[in-house]
């Protein structure tokens, strides 16, 4: 099925079995392997993308449902000469081992705090129409990315450091 | 995932007419929970129809002081909703509770009703299930239950159903509407769509074939204090062991509880007594518990004593 993508800015025109989720067209079809399988079932978050200026889980929606779409992925935000604020910052503080979900993890984190300047509240929002940035609301607003490394500590971090905020 | 046609719908009666005409289909919006089961092969769809275009993304007042919340709003954004977050903060409370960020920002308000159980044995293709396979049997009863049902169940299943949505949905007496093949609407009420599982635990709510979801309607909001309180193994992204819808006002308290039953779970008659032991009396007359699940009782207790000390 003929599916047109603008990813990273990029139009791309692909035909695609209806199968194919968004994860693999990005991965497989488009060679974009920053963006991560991990469980493929929306529970670990490393394949989280910003499609429309909204982080998804790119393993669990089709291709075709996003025909005309923009897409940005952890390529998309910067180059290893011209690294994004928060690129950077996850290098400054150390946040990951592996880095298996670190694309997922800053894609989440660009978008996280897009989503406290448009004042959308969260689980730990103690007044719904306030909404600040603080440690809880990182921790529940990240908490569809998983880290088994374990290194969430530094993550926050870095998230605190692009928000102008002290860890 | 198996094989499978793609269409877009265009209109919500064009998409009711290509479900009417094609048995094998299923409505795919948001798509989080279809398409997770889809890999297990747990659904088998043949044919999708993509719901996505259609004009049903808003949130509106009602006539009669309501809300009207297109069937497409996403959790996000109806979480978020300045009327929702002043006027039925219990909505935006329970939508926050559940699942993550990234899945929030793609699941809608008719997908989250119709999500399906996450009963271990629903997703074991291994193992006998009734709601997966009718009369295949039912391994949770003898199996691991600690967070099953232990209201409304049946022999042939104790599931849960779920959504944080829709717990608060009942408790706001919401009503469903839909439209069929032929251009027909109806409004469901919300305690009537969700159904027990009876014998026949694979028909799940009172949608007939190929009927597709357009909205949810709000009746005029209920003044109070509004309070979701969910209990979970962990504190973000798991779903409920227990949870309590509650508003307390000035015109009466009126409590729906999730973790219960194949339903959302509203006892009307509860809702006139007083302190936590009387209502989860109340609320729980006849459970069946097993001893994995049997907790659920006193929790529910300490969780409604809780959401009344905070009320």
């Amino acid at each position: 099925m003929q599916t047109t993508l603008k990813v990273n800015g990029k139009t791309e025109r692909l035909d695609l079995d209806p199968r194919t989720t968004l994860l693999d067209a990005l991965r497989e079809h488009l060679h974009l392997t920053g963006t991560k399988k991990g469980c493929d079932h929306g529970q670990c978050g490393a394949c989280t993308v910003i499609v429309e200026g909204k982080r998804i889980n790119s393993c669990l929606t089709l291709a075709v449902m996003h025909d005309g779409d923009a897409i940005k992925t952890i390529e998309g935000l910067g180059t290893p000469g011209d690294l994004h604020p928060m690129q950077k910052a996850f290098v400054t503080h150390d946040g990951y081992q592996c880095g298996y979900c670190t694309p997922g993890q800053i894609c989440s984190a660009v978008a996280v705090l897009d989503e406290l300047k448009a004042g959308i509240p969260s689980h730990v929002s103690a007044d719904l129409d306030k909404i600040a940035f603080s440690r809880d609301e990182i921790v529940e607003r990240m908490s569809g990315n998983i880290c088994r490394c374990g290194a969430y500590s530094n993550i926050f971090e870095a998230i605190a450091d692009v928000a102008g905020e002290k860890a | 995932m198996k094989p499978f046609t793609y269409e877009r719908a265009s209109t919500p009666a064009e998409a009711a007419a290509m479900a009417a005409a094609k048995p094998a289909s299923r409505f795919i919006a948001g798509g989080t929970n279809l398409l997770d089961l889809m890999k297990l092969q747990i659904e088998t769809p043949q044919h999708l129809i993509d719901v996505n275009r259609l004009d049903l993304d808003r949130v509106e007042p009602t006539k009669d002081g309501g809300l009207r919340i297109g069937a497409l709003v996403r959790n996000t954004d109806l979480a978020a909703n300045k009327i929702v977050r002043r006027d039925y903060a219990v909505l935006s409370r329970a939508l926050l509770a559940g699942a993550s960020g990234q899945l929030r920002n793609k699941a809608t308000t008719a997908g989250n009703l119709l999500q399906r159980t996450r009963c271990p044995y629903f997703y074991d293709t291994t193992k006998p299930c009734n709601k997966r396979k009718p009369g295949s049997g039912c391994a949770a009863l003898g199996g691991i239950n600690r967070g099953l049902a232990i209201m409304g169940t049946s022999e042939a299943c104790i599931a849960t159903h779920p959504s944080d949505m829709a717990v608060a949905m009942r408790l706001l007496d919401a009503s469903v509407e839909t439209v069929s093949a032929d251009g027909a609407t109806r409004a469901i009420p919300i305690a009537d769509f969700h159904q027990l599982p009876g014998k026949t635990p694979h028909i799940e709510t009172a949608l007939r074939p190929g009927e597709l979801i357009t909205a949810v309607t709000l009746p005029a909001p209920i003044e109070g204090r509004h309070v979701y309180r969910k209990v979970r193994d962990r504190a973000s992204y798991a779903f409920a062991l227990i949870s309590v819808a509650a508003i307390v006002g000035p015109k009466g308290q009126r409590f729906a509880f999730g973790g219960l039953a194949h339903k959302p779970w509203r006892v009307e008659a509860a809702e006139k007594l007083s302190g936590p032991d009387a209502i989860t009396a109340s609320v729980t007359l006849g459970a069946k518990t097993t001893p994995q699940n049997a907790f659920k009782i006193p929790l529910l207790r300490r969780t409604l004593g809780a959401v009344l000390a905070e009320a």
